[in-house]
């Protein structure tokens, strides 16, 4: 039941993607409305998924490399659905989209059947401190979206060579705002979701609260690079390209640390 | 009785020379023109429209001819002489009357095609023209017409959608950096034509303030005056940069006036807020490794040119298109046009044969004599059925679509066979 729902929202997230890059072409305004639509439904079919299978495997469905990443698209979707709500960025849905496609696309590769829990995992911060980390990651996905966004509105604008992306993609300001805003909302909770993390590992671990796992040195390493990065945005006032560009490699920190999520301590239960 | 002429007379940006452009201008507002052309007894309905780059007389009359040399004596008499006002005047009857003015709506035949400014001026000419009561069925109609042709053509090409003159350009550009231009700050450096034509552009989007910084104060703080700014001297120029966020620069002056260095260190305290340069002076004001630093945009004439010429090749497939939904809508209007002739011909018929009908009763009851009421009634309704019964099939041919005879044809013939336009020939 739950893997139909999860079939049918990605072909909804697929038509939404499709319909999406046909307005990217076309700048045809009713194209995008439809695109609209077809996505948020994508993205409640998509719920009903995740809720079918809380109910079937009993527990917040995060166990498995299926369930994150489809976790983590399901998250992306609503994040850009929320931002959507308050601002408007052009284009960013068509960006938007094909990154959820494409981690469903991943998802979908990945074996589907439900994981027992492991031991670690039967206490109730886990997930939290999953879901949180995920929907954290998806703020920060889509800030590094923006950024790429960023980098190709500012280099036409730089080397005054107007091509194709010019017109299709929004000002810079309205992408350096994108930026502020999934980067506070990321970063925030990618912290309280590193603290519920340390909680978590002294309830299992005891006093042996450090393990020189390579996951937890990375998510170290990228909390500290937001971090940084957070600092000189607001003391600083860094902004545009620098800032695009530190998304972006901070990003590719997640990204790692995501990789390591299936090996490491993490993986105990797998 | 054939249908009114709709002529269009008019001088354009192509035809004529700014200074005869001046003269013919109406300066004085519509109000006296128009009441000037309701008193001519052979124009039915007029309209008049007067821009800095056109002047254009809209009239419906019987004679073409007579009409036209009233008008111009009319309007511009006083101006200019009457070879110099035919020299550059253009003239279009009908169909070409309707597609002139449809393009001129639709800003397609604007000095910069897809400006939007004349349909406004368009709707305000009119507003005169209804309130005057200068205007009758025919152009009115084709006025609203032409609004939402122009409309039309708004919505369905982009044909305004992109910048074709540099200050334009240089507007579209901001709004790609800063998103909303409301609540920037304008800095002119120089006080010439062209840094007030740019300020013009910045204004009319809503920018909070505009400095000007000029090497002759007083022409600054003149400048400054037009539009509630602030005056400074060439001297503050860089401790300005901190506050301003839009640069234009088109000052004479043979070197540099500020180099990357003086820019670089501004940027830190300005917390990296993007600052946009544009250099439309030549030689170049501005030092061009300016663009090199970060959130720092720098434009000079040529870069702005390339945009403009960009625009101009999208503008002009766009145009392709808008020239299309003109010649639609012409050909919709001019079939309005046709359907409007058929009505008074029908009229012209049956008032025709109602007078034949009247006249032989008269006759033939005045020869008969003694009649009662009740056979006097009987006769006249049989002399008005054997009426009705002839006109019939001739009513239909020209009320009924007709595959190979188009209704202009038809409304002629009608018109040749019951001589209702009674050219020549004795009556019946």
């Amino acid at each position: 039941m739950s893997y139909l729902l999860f079939q049918v929202s990605f072909v909804a997230y697929i038509l939404a993607m499709t319909v999406y890059l046909v307005f990217f072409f076309t700048q045809k305004k009713y194209v995008r409305t439809l695109a609209r639509k077809l996505f948020f439904g994508a993205a409640l079919l998509h719920t009903a998924n995740i809720i079918a299978r809380l109910v079937e495997a009993g527990h917040t469905p995060i166990t498995s490399v299926h369930e994150v990443i489809s976790f983590f698209a399901w998250s992306i979707a609503w994040c850009y659905l929320s931002f959507r709500w308050r601002y408007t960025v052009k284009n960013f849905g068509t960006f938007s989209s094909i990154l959820v496609v494409l981690l469903m696309l991943v998802s979908a590769l990945a074996p589907h059947a439900i994981l027992p829990l492991s031991q670690t995992q039967h206490s109730w911060l886990f997930p939290v401190h999953a879901s949180l980390a995920i929907i954290a990651d998806a703020f920060l996905a889509l800030a590094c979206i923006g950024g790429l966004m960023y980098l190709l509105q500012e280099r036409e604008l730089k080397q005054k060579r107007f091509g194709f992306f010019y017109s299709r993609l929004p000002s810079l300001e309205s992408l350096d705002k994108l930026n502020q805003h999934c980067l506070s909302i990321g970063f925030t909770l990618m912290t309280l979701g590193m603290f519920t993390g340390y909680v978590w590992a002294r309830q299992i671990w005891g006093g042996r609260n450090w393990h020189w796992d390579p996951k937890i040195v990375w998510a170290m390493i990228t909390w500290f690079l937001y971090a940084a990065l957070m600092h000189q945005r607001f003391t600083m006032g860094w902004r545009g390209r620098r800032a695009a560009v530190v998304t972006i490699v901070a990003f590719m920190a997640v990204l790692l640390t995501l990789v390591f999520l299936f090996k490491g301590v993490h993986g105990h239960g797998a | 009785m054939a249908r009114d002429t709709i002529v269009l007379l008019g001088v354009n940006h192509k035809t004529t020379p700014l200074a005869v452009r001046e003269k013919l201008a109406l300066a004085g507002g519509y109000e006296q023109p128009l009441a000037a052309l309701r008193r001519l007894d052979c124009l039915d309905e007029c309209f008049l429209l007067s821009t800095c780059n056109r002047v254009e007389v809209l009239f419906t009359c019987r004679e073409p001819d007579l009409a036209r040399r009233r008008v111009l004596d009319t309007l511009f008499a006083g101006s200019v002489s009457r070879e110099e006002v035919a020299g550059c005047i253009y003239q279009y009857q009908d169909r070409e009357a309707v597609r002139h003015l449809f393009l001129v709506a639709s800003s397609l035949d604007s000095m910069i095609v897809g400006e939007s400014q004349i349909l406004g001026q368009l709707k305000e000419a009119y507003r005169f023209a209804a309130e005057k009561k200068t205007s009758g069925m025919v152009l009115n109609k084709l006025l609203h017409k032409s609004f939402s042709v122009a409309k039309r053509v708004r919505t369905e090409t982009r044909i305004g959608a992109s910048a074709v003159s540099i200050s334009y350009a240089a507007v579209e550009l901001g709004k790609k950096i800063f998103g909303d231009l409301k609540g920037k700050r304008v800095m002119l450096v120089g006080a010439g034509e062209m840094a007030e034509l740019a300020a013009e552009h910045f204004v009319g989007q809503g920018v909070a303030e505009v400095i000007v910084a000029n090497r002759t104060f007083e022409r600054a703080v003149k400048l400054a005056g037009c539009y509630h700014g602030r005056a400074i001297g060439l001297e503050e120029l860089v401790e300005q940069l901190q506050h301003v966020d839009i640069i234009v620069s088109s000052t004479g002056a043979p070197d540099l006036i500020l180099t990357r260095k003086d820019v670089a260190p501004v940027m830190r305290k300005r917390r990296y807020q993007p600052l946009f340069f544009i250099d439309i002076a030549v030689p170049r004001d501005l030092d061009p490794a300016i663009n090199e630093i970060d959130n720092v945009y720098l434009y000079d004439i040529d870069d702005l040119n390339n945009v403009v010429e960009m625009n101009k090749s999208e503008r002009d497939r766009e145009a392709v298109k808008a020239t299309r939904i003109v010649e639609e809508e012409t050909l919709k209007f001019c079939g309005w046009l046709e359907n409007m002739e058929v009505t008074p011909t029908i009229i012209a018929i049956r008032a025709m044969a109602e007078q034949i009908c009247r006249d032989e009763l008269d006759r033939t009851l005045g020869r008969l004599g003694s009649l009662s009421e009740k056979e006097k009634k009987s006769l006249e309704k049989m002399a008005a059925s054997i009426c009705s019964k002839m006109l019939y099939h001739p009513i239909r041919y020209l009320k009924t679509d007709h595959p190979c005879v188009d209704q202009q044809k038809r409304v002629e013939m009608v018109r040749a066979l019951f001589n209702l336009d009674r050219d020549g020939g004795e009556g019946p």
